[in-house]
């Protein structure tokens, strides 16, 4: 499939900054779906609210752009209702982990097979720049002017301890192997989630001497650590700020039988 | 699969059950609340074995969204809840109604504020059923007042959330949910079906002009359905900063539903023409339905849906009687609206019997009023 013909270039110009990580991870969700040779008729987006809940209404398919936090819990619906469409959820890390923690674990749990997207920013973006419940510790936001005296959710982790199938963790830096991500997310049957963590250099860079995105990605580059590979015991993982590491990689890939499997939904076509 | 016809002797809540499963009700996500939960534990039973989904999700906005989710799927969808897990469902409700998504949403109401009192009944709801989500909109609700009704009316609030993609509630309460009567299911049902985009099937939803309740573009049928509770163009295009845009948009939401209050709107008139009138509804009309049987003096007004207001019967009946008792249970919310219908029919002497506390008013505490109002 043709890049243009994936989009709808009706809806174009996009709301996304310049040197905003979307449109990277927005690339790569292409390649690998068109790699895939996946119908996108047949394909369904959904999204919360937020700058990359706002993707899925860039996607020449069937999108739903819902509530703020409930991605997880309308697309649940969505794919129950209608088996034989895939389902793809794109979201960020307020979205995902702040007002809809809730969704995000209990999706996990459930294992309805979807693909969940979350581009993590550590910020509040549209909103203009608060602190979010991935703002790494000590760094500033609008709302943490004196430095974020909390500590950032790991949300890779917390998938895998929720039980989600398939969870990946890369940085816009990492365009091939999110790429290979979403692949093997798309062709996973259950909950499958990957995490991106992404530059916002208008609203997270600028208040953080990183107001080039060219310099958060070298940030991106320095931090990452394989997930076999990490410098810290295990405890300090979602330490995730300049002076500790990203943790990337393939964090579980497992084949807990999905929610559809489990209750015959799927014989219903 | 529909209840057979035939007579049988169910709890309201159950024969909520029935009336949606005969209404074709394929998907059903709830979290248990008493006094409602009867009614997820039935559609766990009875979707079992069909080609429906009962889902358990974990808080009533999970409920709410995956209902949303599962209608644009093309199916039939409803969740059950009380009082708090209402409050929690507000911020959906106002997605549906700005989506346009059939759902139906039922309310065995209980009394409040907060958890209040979970057992028991109240119809301090009516009033969060209109207003609770930000914005303004339209909704259309159904408040029964019998075994028979929480059948009936399911299948009106299944039929009228299709015809004009709109979210419709079934307000119940602890009274109407766990009372235990009979229900007879006839051999025909009226079920209406929602309009679909490039289809045109034998019924009532197509009659309704394109132009007031769009086609509705089910998911995966090559529609390119952009679904947004943000402000949209009819091309569904976000446009929320464009003035007309939205005028034209929140006008339509209200006016889809206030034009066909006539086809709505439900009611029930026990001696009309009577000096004094009662108007009641749920649970609350059971004891004026008593008085008004037996006292000459006296008629009722029973509304069956509440909104849409039904202003023309209210200003029928208040243009013909000389006082007007309103009886509810709660501190007066249906009183207010109904008031002002009747002083624009003329009549004046517009009372109130509230009751709270979870006993619906009695129909001495109903003749104790009119006797300090002098109708008997």
């Amino acid at each position: 499939m043709e890049i243009f013909d994936f989009y709808r270039k009706d809806r174009w110009p996009h709301v996304f900054c310049p040197g905003c990580g979307n449109g990277t991870v927005m690339n790569c969700f292409y390649r690998a779906f068109s790699e895939l040779d996946l119908p996108l008729e047949r394909t369904a987006f959904v999204g919360g609210i937020g700058c990359s809940s706002r993707i899925p209404l860039y996607i020449s398919s069937d999108a739903l752009h819902t509530t703020h936090g409930r991605a997880i819990a309308f697309a649940t619906g969505l794919r129950l209702s209608k088996p034989d469409l895939k389902v793809v959820v794109f979201t960020g890390d307020g979205d995902l982990g702040a007002i809809g923690g809730n969704h995000f674990i209990n999706g996990c749990r459930r294992n309805v097979d979807m693909t969940v997207i979350c581009i993590n920013n550590n910020i509040y973006g549209m909103t203009g720049g608060q602190a979010s419940i991935t703002t790494p510790h000590d760094f500033l936001s609008t709302t943490t002017p004196f430095g974020n005296k909390e500590y950032p959710f790991d949300l890779a982790e917390l998938a895998v301890a929720a039980g989600a199938n398939y969870v990946a963790r890369w940085t816009t830096r990492h365009v091939h192997e999110l790429t290979k991500s979403i692949k093997t997310a798309l062709q996973k049957k259950g909950f499958a989630f990957v995490e991106v963590i992404s530059q916002c250099p208008t609203n997270f860079g600028r208040r953080n001497k990183m107001a080039d995105p060219t310099q958060m990605l070298e940030w991106f580059k320095e931090s990452s650590v394989r997930r076999d590979k990490v410098r810290t015991a295990a405890v300090d993982h979602f330490d995730l700020n300049m002076a500790g590491q990203i943790t990337i990689g393939e964090f579980v890939d497992r084949n807990r039988e999905c929610y559809e499997e489990l209750i015959g939904v799927e014989k219903h076509g | 699969m529909r209840t057979p016809r035939g007579e049988y002797f169910l709890q309201g809540n159950e024969a909520c059950v029935e009336g949606a499963m005969s209404s074709g009700v394929r998907f059903f996500a709830g979290y248990p609340i008493t006094p409602s939960t009867e009614i997820a534990e039935g559609l766990a039973q009875r979707l079992k074995g069909t080609n429906g989904v009962f889902l358990q999700m974990e808080d009533e906005i999970a409920c709410i969204s995956a209902i949303i989710g599962a209608s644009w799927g093309g199916t039939k969808s409803m969740t059950a809840t009380s009082g708090p897990g209402f409050s929690l469902m507000q911020e959906a409700i106002g997605y549906a109604a700005m989506s346009e998504t059939p759902i139906v949403i039922v309310n065995v109401m209980r009394g409040g504020p907060s958890t209040g009192q979970p057992t028991r009944a109240s119809q301090g709801d009516v009033m969060q059923t209109k207003y609770g989500s930000h914005g303004d909109y339209q909704v259309i609700a159904f408040a029964p007042a019998s075994v028979q009704e929480m059948f009936d009316l399911t299948i009106e609030s299944f039929n009228y959330a299709e015809k004009y993609r709109v979210p419709a509630f079934l307000l119940s309460d602890a009274e109407v949910g766990h009372m235990r009567g009979l229900l007879s299911v006839p051999e025909q049902l009226k079920i209406v079906d929602r309009k679909e985009k490039g289809l045109k099937r034998a019924d009532e939803a197509y009659d309704v002009p394109d132009d007031l309740v769009h086609p509705f573009p089910t998911f995966g049928k090559g529609h390119k359905a952009m679904v947004t509770g943000m402000t949209h163009a009819e091309d569904s295009r976000i446009e929320p900063e464009d003035v007309k845009t939205h005028q034209e948009l929140v006008k339509r939401l209200s006016e889809k539903i206030l034009k066909n209050r006539k086809d709505i709107n439900k009611w029930e008139l026990v001696s009309p023409g009577s000096k004094t009138m009662i108007i009641s509804y749920g649970s609350a009309a059971l004891g004026p339905k008593e008085v008004a049987a037996k006292d000459e003096r006296v008629g009722l007004l029973r509304l069956k849906s509440l909104w849409p207001l039904p202003e023309e019967p209210i200003y029928e009946v208040a243009n013909q009687c000389e006082r007007i008792l309103v009886c509810e249970m709660n501190l007066g919310m249906m009183y207010w609206p109904i008031k002002r219908v009747a002083l624009e029919a003329g009549c004046k002497k517009v009372e109130l019997l509230s009751k709270i506390g979870g006993e619906p008013p009695t129909p001495s505490d109903v003749r104790h009023k009119l006797r300090g109002m002098g109708a008997i």
